[in-house]
């Protein structure tokens, strides 16, 4: 239950950073710390003790393997991860264009 | 400095390049055909052959990485890895329904098993190596654009 | 399983540094140093198709943070009500974390899972579809309509991006600006 609990901090801290931080790179990378977590956490569920990783093996009669449906539900959400990550950064540089500052609270007083 | 150094990194760098990119290109392929019995498949493959562009255009500037793959075949090539992927779905039909396995499955731990499995593993890494590439190019190109402007 | 507990605290380090270093570029680093931890922890989970995943999506991320952060450092400066957001942000994460833990007591017990689904993969994976791993079997054959949604997902945002940071209809007088053909 200890591993569960840290993978939670871990979450807990990059709900934080989006929550405290003005700066629109650091408000990035704390979901891309909360999306680690998540991933994380899908992984931890599938673990067995002693287990092996769900690959056949010719001549090797496998009885305990880990579960293989989160790792494929992770696999996927991984690579979306990434192309949401590049979506952020565009749209963060296209900001940073406009205004010459990634201060979230700067933007706001310019745009008013 | 002579005009070979002009863009990219330092003599160094574009030397390593030249050893370490195809092998990284290679390796990506791999990945990508034995993703049904090995560790790896589409997505990860597609990941390391858009690496290997990626390593290119750092090493040698954006004109080089270009000239292999310019924007317009990425476009291209990322469509036709979304409609190749459909197309296995919807072959699927002449057998009865969507996504059905409709190829032989072999014998496994062999390279040609698994019926459709490898076909699908080669449009998913087509599609993601270059969907990523592309964004890799967009936003470099808006990054030199910006700079340019100040 | 001890060498498990030491990367996850080496990762909410990392995390902490990540979030609390003033520098953009450390920043960014520290997050490489969490995935690449992140990566690691997947591999002694019995997880390599999601480590090597893992361990080069995040090698790509890193070069598009670090493209979008470099020579773009600012001054950080704290103006105004730093004690209302911080104990607002503090209080929300600890009711958070308060709730999560009363809810992670329900779940089964860390090393033996409920496989009522993957039983199923697990028995009739092999003879149905013909490949030996389990996972590439499970996104492409039983669960291949949720790669399909993955890769719109993916067009969208390739699409999104190429939108966003496009130059064409962005003229301003006075300066010529080269058009390329998107």
């Amino acid at each position: 239950m200890i591993i569960y609990f840290l993978c939670l901090v871990l979450f807990a801290i990059g709900l934080y950073c989006v929550l405290r931080k003005r700066n629109i790179i650091k408000i990035i990378v704390g979901i891309i710390i909360s999306e680690y977590a998540a991933n994380l956490f899908f992984i931890l569920t599938a673990y067995r003790i002693g287990g092996r990783a769900p690959i056949f093996q010719e001549g090797v009669d496998i009885t305990n393997m880990v579960d293989p449906l989160p790792h494929a539900l992770v696999l996927t959400a991984i690579v979306i991860g990434l192309a949401t990550t590049a979506l952020l950064v565009a749209i963060a540089m296209r900001i940073y264009e406009k205004y010459g500052t990634f201060d979230i609270t700067k933007i706001r007083e310019l745009n008013g | 400095m002579s005009h070979e150094h002009g863009k990219g990194m330092s003599i160094i760098v574009k030397t390593i390049t030249r050893f370490t990119v195809g092998l990284i290109f290679l390796y990506g392929i791999y990945i990508v055909l034995h993703g049904h019995v090995s560790p790896g498949g589409g997505f990860a493959g597609g990941v390391i052959i858009a690496l290997s562009f990626v390593h290119l255009m750092l090493a040698y500037g954006k004109e080089a990485a270009l000239k292999k793959l310019s924007k317009r075949a990425t476009s291209i090539l990322e469509s036709t890895g979304a409609m190749l992927f459909l197309l296995i779905a919807l072959l699927g039909f002449t057998g009865g329904y969507f996504f059905l396995n409709f190829i032989n499955k072999g014998e496994p731990f062999k390279l040609f098993s698994a019926g459709i499995i490898p076909l699908c593993n080669i449009a998913i890494a087509l599609k993601v190596g270059a969907g990523l590439f592309a964004i890799f190019v967009a936003l470099v190109l808006l990054d030199l654009d910006s700079e340019k402007k100040e | 399983m001890i060498e498990l507990y030491i990367l996850l605290i080496f990762m909410i380090i990392g995390a902490i540094i990540a979030i609390q270093v003033k520098d953009l570029l450390s920043s960014v680093v520290a997050v490489g140093a969490v995935g690449l931890g992140l990566s690691i922890v997947f591999l002694i989970l019995k997880a390599p198709d999601v480590a090597i995943t893992q361990l080069v999506v995040e090698i790509l991320a890193l070069i598009i943070l670090i493209r979008a952060t470099l020579k773009k450092d600012l001054p950080f400066s704290p103006t105004g009500r730093w004690f209302l957001n911080t104990l607002i942000a503090i209080v929300f994460v600890g009711t958070f974390l308060t709730v999560a833990c009363k809810a992670i007591t329900d779940l089964p017990q860390f090393g033996y899972p409920a496989m009522r689904v993957a039983k199923i993969y697990l028995e009739k994976g092999l003879p149905m579809t013909g490949a030996t791993n389990l996972v590439s079997s499970v996104i492409l054959d039983f669960r291949a309509y949720d790669t399909l949604g993955e890769a719109t997902v993916l067009f969208t945002a390739v699409i999104g991006v190429l939108t966003l940071v496009r130059k064409v209809g962005r003229k301003k007088e006075g300066k010529t600006i080269k058009e390329e053909d998107e």
